[in-house]
C-alpha cells in the first residue's frame, strides 16, 4: 500500500504495510526522534504534529494520514538552527534524559501557536498527555513560558 | 572507635582540625571562590541534539539485517517447568533462534551492577527450569520482525507443576514455608548472613551503645510500624539492547545502561567468554532512576548473537518493563524509640522486614542503606539496626534512587514527628537540636557499610540549619502551622530533614582521560555514565575550570568500554563527586603539561608560567592554548599533552536537606493534594545550578507521586494488575504542584570545587514531609503508603 504524506514539508510516497502504526512508519523512515515509550498512548514520547495538532503516533494508523501533514521535531530546528522553543528548553534546563522532549516541544508549539500568551495552567493541560520522569516539569514550564515571551517580543 | 565529637555548647573535641572544619562547615559559606565556569549555568553539552531529535538513543541506531528477540514470561509465581515445547515456534518462517534453559550455560549471578565481587548474592541464571514470580522469563525468541517474534512465543508451549507460593514478605522466613531459592548454586560472595533454606537474602544487625539502657532513660517511648510500598522507576525509555558481532568477532552491546562496565564483566562471566571480547556502548539514556543499574536484558540478548551471528534487538515493551524489570523493595520496618523531654534522643532500635522478590538484587546493600543513610542524622547514643531481607514470589526488587533511605526516612521522619510532638517541641527546633554537625561523626558510619563495614568520617560540611531555615521561611512555617481551617478541606504543613552520601568509600572508583587537540580544544573521555543527569556537561565543566577554557572547547566522550577508562557507572550519587574528581585530577595533568610546554616554548622555567584565562602567561609573553598545542604536536620536543586518572574516596560526605510539604486534605473524598512542596539542600557547590534544580525538582515529584499515587496492584496469585500507565499513576504536568528547590551552599573540601551530590536525597522526603503535613491537617498519622483517597478516609473513620 503507498501512502503520500508530507512529512517536514518534504513530500513523500512511503510503501505501509496494513495496520502499521505511524510512529512505526516514521521511525523506519529514520524519524528517529519519535520515541517509544509504551505503544498505548498514555506516555507521549511519540507525538508528532498531524496538521499541526498533537497526536500519539502510536495510536494513530499510517494509512490514516493519507495527503496530511505531518511534523516531527528533526523538523522544528536543527542544532545550529534551532527553533526558539528548542533553545528555550535547553536554556532553562527542562531537559534531562531528553527522551520526552521531542513530544513536550511539539505538544508545546502546538499550544503556543493557538494560545500565544498561555497561564501556567493552560501550559500544565496542554503537556497533560506528556509524561516525563526526570524534570518534574517544573523547568519545561518555565521553557514555555520564556518561549512564548521571546515570541511576542518579550 | 572515635566518640563523638561535638562543638558549641555541648562538648570539646580535642581534634583542632575537626574543630576548624567545624567552624567553616556549619557556616553557611559565604565565600565559595569565584570560577569561571563551575556555578554557572551552563547548557547541557547535548541540550540541542536532544531538543532537535537527533541525539541517538540505542533503539535509533539501524543496523542491517537486525533481529528482534522477545521473551516468554511465567504466568505462575512459583512452578517447576517439565517441559518446552518449541516445534511449532520454530517451524514459523521467519523466526531465527530460540533459547531455553537447556540451551545456555547454568552459570550463577546477580543481575545487580555493583563492583565485584558483587554484595548481592548470587540466585539467577540466564534462565532456569524453575520460575519465582509471574514475569520470570522461560524462553527467548529472536525472529526477521517484532510481529513474527511475537507469533513465536505465542506457539510455545510449557507445562509447569504450579510449586506453592509466598506472596507475603512476613510469612517468607516461617518454617515450613516454599523454598524459592533451593538451586545447588546459590551463595554469597562476601561474609554476609544468607539463609535460602529459609528465603532469607540478606540479613544485617548492628548494635551501637545500649538501646534497653536508652529506653529507661527516656520520658517518653514510641514503638511504631511503619510501611512503604512497590515501586517502579518508570524511565519513559524501557529497557533496551543491541548486541552484534564486529568486524573481528567480538559482541558489541549497545545497551541502555547505567553500569556499563559492569555490564561487560558480568556478561562475559555468563555467557564464558574473555572480558576482552566484549565492547560496552552506552548511548544517551532515557532516564534509569536505578533500574539500569541492572544487568537485564544484554545477557540473553548477547546469547541470541551468539547463536545466530546476527545482531539482535530486545526492547521491553511498558507492560515488561513492570512486570519483568525492576522494583523498589517494599519495607515494613518497627521503630522503637525513646526522647527525653528536652529533646535527647536516647534510643533508636530499627528493625527491617524487606521484601526482595523473587531474586536477591542489592538484597543486602538496600537494607543496609535504610539504617545508614538514615540514623546519622540525628544524634542518639544507642541504637540498634536490623533486618532481614526476604525472598517471596513477588517482583524483583532493585537499585532505586535513594536506594533504602527512602524507606528508612518514611519510619524515622515520621516518628520524629511524633516525638517532637509529644514533647510540645517545634520539630523544626527539634532536628536544629539534634542534627549531626560539620566536624561531628557517627558511629554509624564505621559500623555500616555495603555489603561491609562502613568507613569512619568525620562531617566536613554541613547547611541543614540554613536549609531549615531558608525551608520554613519560604512555606511559611510558623504562620501556617497547626491551622486547618473551616470546611471539609483542611489544610496542613510538615516537614523532615533528610541526608544520603555521595558515593560508596573505598569501594567505588571512577577515571578519566584528555588530550589536547591542535586547535587547543580538548577530548575528555570518562567512564561516567550520563543517563540524562547530566553528569557529561557537569564533567566537562569541572575539566573546563582547571583548563581555563570555554566549555565548547571541552569534547565529551562517555561510556564506551573499548575507548574511555574504567568507572563504577552512574549510582550511589557518585558521578560528580567521584568521577568529577578523577576528571579533575587528569585536567590538572594537561595543565601540568601545557604549562611544561610554554615554558619550553620560551626558554623560561615551568614555574614561572601560568594558565589565566586560557592563555599562558610566561616570560613576560602571552600564548594561547592553539600556539601550545600546535607546537607540541608539530615543532619541537613533540608530544601528546595529556592527563589520566583515578579517584576514590575515603568518605562519603552526605547531602543534606530540609522539606517542607503544604497539603489540603479533602475529609469527604480522601484526596490529598499537595499544594506546596519546598526543598533546601545543601549539595555543596552546585556546579551546575539549574541541572542540580532539576535533579531535586524530578526526584521530589517522584516521591510526591509515589506517595501518593502509585501502587502495584497483585492478585491472590501474585500477579500484577496494573501494568501500565492508565492504571499505573505517574504523577502528570497537570497533578505538579508549586515545587521550590533552594540551595544552600557549602564547599565540601574533598568534593571537585567543593561539590558533594544531588542525585538521590530529595526523593526521600515526600512520604514523611506529606504524612507529617496530613497529620497537621486532620490528626490521622499516616504510616503505611500510598496516602490514596481509599487509605486516608479509612483512617479518617478510624
Amino acid at each position: 500500500m503507498l501512502l503520500k504524506v508530507k512529512i517536514n514539508g518534504e513530500n513523500k510516497v512511503l510503501k505501509i504495510a496494513a495496520g502499521e502504526r505511524l510512529l512505526d512508519l516514521l521511525r523506519r523512515e529514520g524519524y528517529f526522534s519519535v520515541k517509544e515509550g509504551c505503544r498505548q498512548g498514555n506516555c507521549g514520547a511519540c507525538v508528532v504534529l498531524l496538521d499541526g495538532r498533537p497526536v500519539n503516533s502510536c495510536m494513530v494508523f499510517a494509512a490514516r494520514c493519507e495527503g496530511r501533514e505531518i511534523i516531527t521535531t528533526e523538523g522544528l530546528g536543527t542544532p545550529a538552527h534551532p527553533h526558539p522553543l528548542q533553545e528555550a528548553f535547553v536554556n532553562a534546563g527542562a531537559v534531562q534524559c531528553g527522551y520526552c522532549t521531542p513530544g513536550m516541544i511539539l505538544s508545546s508549539q502546538a499550544l503556543l501557536a493557538e494560545n500565544p500568551a498561555p497561564s501556567v495552567e493552560e501550559i500544565k493541560t496542554a503537556l497533560d498527555g506528556n509524561l516525563c520522569r526526570c524534570t518534574g516539569y517544573v523547568k519545561i514550564i518555565k521553557a514555555i513560558q520564556d518561549a512564548a515571551k521571546m515570541h511576542r517580543g518579550g | 572507635m572515635r566518640q563523638k565529637c561535638t562543638v558549641g555548647d555541648r562538648c570539646f573535641c580535642d581534634n583542632l582540625c575537626n574543630l576548624w572544619i567545624a567552624l567553616l562547615g556549619n557556616m553557611r559559606m559565604a565565600k565559595v571562590p569565584k570560577f569561571h565556569t563551575v556555578g554557572k549555568a551552563e547548557w547541557k553539552v547535548d541540550g540541542l541534539a536532544l531538543a532537535t531529535g537527533r541525539a541517538q538513543f540505542t533503539a535509533d541506531f539501524e543496523m542491517r539485517d537486525l533481529l528482534h528477540a522477545r521473551l516468554l514470561y511465567s504466568p505462575h509465581a512459583h512452578a517447576l517447568i517439565k517441559k518446552i515445547d518449541t516445534s511449532r515456534a520454530e517451524k514459523l518462517a521467519g523466526v531465527r533462534a530460540i533459547l531455553t534453559w537447556k540451551d545456555l550455560p547454568r552459570v550463577i549471578h546477580t543481575t545487580a551492577g555493583q563492583g565485584a565481587p558483587e554484595p548481592s548474592p548470587y540466585d539467577t541464571f540466564l534462565l532456569d527450569n524453575k520460575v519465582r514470580f509471574v514475569g520470570d522469563r522461560v524462553c527467548a525468541v529472536a525472529a526477521d520482525s517484532p510481529e513474527i517474534a511475537d507469533e513465536a512465543i505465542s506457539l510455545i508451549n510449557v507445562e509447569y507443576e504450579v510449586l506453592p507460593a509466598v506472596l507475603d514478605p512476613s510469612k517468607a522466613m516461617r518454617p515450613g514455608a516454599p523454598v524459592i531459592h533451593d538451586e545447588k548454586e546459590a551463595r554469597v560472595l562476601i561474609h554476609t548472613p544468607f539463609n535460602p533454606a529459609r528465603n532469607q537474602a540478606a540479613g544485617v544487625n548492628v548494635r551501637i551503645g545500649d538501646v534497653g539502657k536508652g529506653i529507661a532513660e527516656a520520658d517518653f517511648v514510641f514503638d511504631n510500624e511503619y510501611e512503604t510500598h512497590y515501586a517502579q522507576h518508570c524511565p519513559i525509555e524501557t529497557h533496551v539492547v543491541i548486541t552484534y558481532l564486529d568486524e573481528s568477532g567480538r559482541l558489541v552491546i549497545r545497551t541502555s545502561t547505567q553500569v556499563p562496565f559492569h555490564v561487560r564483566r558480568i556478561v562475559a562471566r555468563v555467557l564464558g567468554i574473555p572480558v576482552s571480547s566484549v565492547r560496552v556502548i552506552k548511548p544517551r539514556i532515557g532516564g534509569g532512576f536505578g533500574a539500569k543499574q541492572e544487568v537485564l536484558l544484554e545477557g540473553i540478548c548477547a546469547a541470541l548473537t551468539l547463536k545466530t551471528g546476527k545482531p539482535v534487538k530486545l526492547a521491553y515493551l511498558r507492560a515488561e518493563e513492570f512486570i519483568s524489570s525492576r522494583t523498589r523493595h517494599p519495607q515494613r520496618i518497627r521503630l522503637r524509640s525513646g526522647v527525653r523531654k528536652n529533646g535527647d534522643i536516647t534510643s533508636l532500635d530499627l528493625r527491617v522486614l524487606m521484601n526482595t522478590g523473587a531474586y536477591g538484587a542489592h538484597a543486602l546493600t538496600v537494607i543496609c542503606n535504610t539504617g545508614s543513610k538514615t540514623l546519622p542524622l540525628v544524634h542518639c547514643p544507642n541504637i540498634a539496626f536490623s533486618g532481614d531481607s526476604v525472598y517471596t514470589n513477588l517482583p524483583v526488587g532493585g537499585a532505586y534512587r535513594g536506594y533504602g533511605a527512602t524507606q528508612g526516612y518514611a519510619a524515622l521522619g515520621i516518628q520524629i514527628d511524633e516525638m517532637a510532638r509529644a514533647i510540645g517541641m517545634d520539630p523544626v527546633e527539634f532536628y536544629r537540636r539534634n542534627h549531626i554537625r560539620a566536624g561531628e561523626t557517627s558511629p554509624v558510619f564505621r559500623a555500616l557499610g555495603e555489603g561491609k563495614a562502613g568507613v569512619e568520617m568525620v562531617i566536613g560540611t554541613c547547611g541543614l540549619d540554613e536549609c531549615l531555615k531558608r525551608g520554613a521561611r519560604e512555606i511559611g512555617w510558623g504562620r501556617k502551622r497547626g491551622k486547618p481551617g473551616a470546611g471539609p478541606v483542611k489544610r496542613g504543613i510538615g516537614m523532615v530533614c533528610l541526608m544520603q552520601g555521595s558515593s560508596i568509600p573505598e569501594v567505588d572508583m571512577g577515571a578519566a582521560t584528555i588530550k589536547m587537540n591542535d586547535d587547543g580544544s580538548f577530548n575528555l573521555l570518562v567512564g561516567a555514565t550520563d543517563l540524562g543527569t547530566g553528569s557529561d556537561t557537569v564533567l566537562a565543566q569541572i575539566a573546563a575550570e582547571v583548563l581555563s577554557v570555554p566549555l565548547k572547547n571541552i569534547i565529551v566522550y562517555s561510556s564506551d568500554t573499548d575507548m574511555t577508562p574504567f568507572d563504577v557507572g552512574a549510582y550511589a550519587s557518585s558521578t560528580t563527586y567521584l568521577s568529577g574528581m578523577a576528571v579533575k585530577k587528569a585536567a590538572e595533568q594537561a595543565r601540568d603539561e601545557i604549562l611544561s610546554v610554554a615554558a619550553e616554548m620560551f626558554y623560561a622555567r615551568k614555574e614561572d608560567a601560568v594558565l589565566v584565562n586560557g592563555e599562558v602567561h610566561v616570560g613576560g609573553k602571552k600564548v594561547s592554548l592553539s600556539r601550545i598545542a600546535h607546537h607540541s604536536l608539530y615543532e619541537r620536543n613533540q608530544r601528546q599533552i595529556m592527563g589520566a586518572a583515578s579517584h576514590i574516596t575515603h568518605k562519603s560526605p552526605p547531602p543534606f536537606a530540609a522539606h517542607f510539604a503544604e497539603v489540603l486534605v479533602d475529609t469527604e473524598t480522601g484526596k490529598v493534594t499537595v499544594v506546596k512542596y519546598v526543598a533546601a539542600v545543601d549539595c555543596g557547590v552546585a556546579v551546575n545550578p539549574p541541572l542540580a534544580e532539576g535533579q531535586c525538582e524530578g526526584a521530589v515529584l517522584n516521591g510526591i507521586s509515589f506517595a501518593l499515587t502509585e501502587e502495584f496492584l497483585f492478585d491472590e496469585r501474585g500477579r500484577l494488575l496494573n501494568p501500565d500507565f492508565n492504571y499505573y499513576k505517574i504523577f502528570s504536568a497537570r497533578d505538579l504542584p508549586e515545587i521550590k528547590t533552594i540551595l544552600i551552599p557549602t564547599y565540601e573540601p574533598s568534593g571537585p570545587y567543593g561539590a558533594k551530590s544531588i542525585s538521590e536525597i530529595n526523593i526521600n522526603g515526600p512520604i514523611t514531609a506529606i504524612s507529617n503535613a496530613i497529620f497537621d491537617a486532620v490528626g490521622i498519622r499516616l504510616r503505611k503508603t500510598p496516602f490514596t483517597p481509599e487509605c486516608v478516609l479509612k483512617n479518617l473513620s478510624i
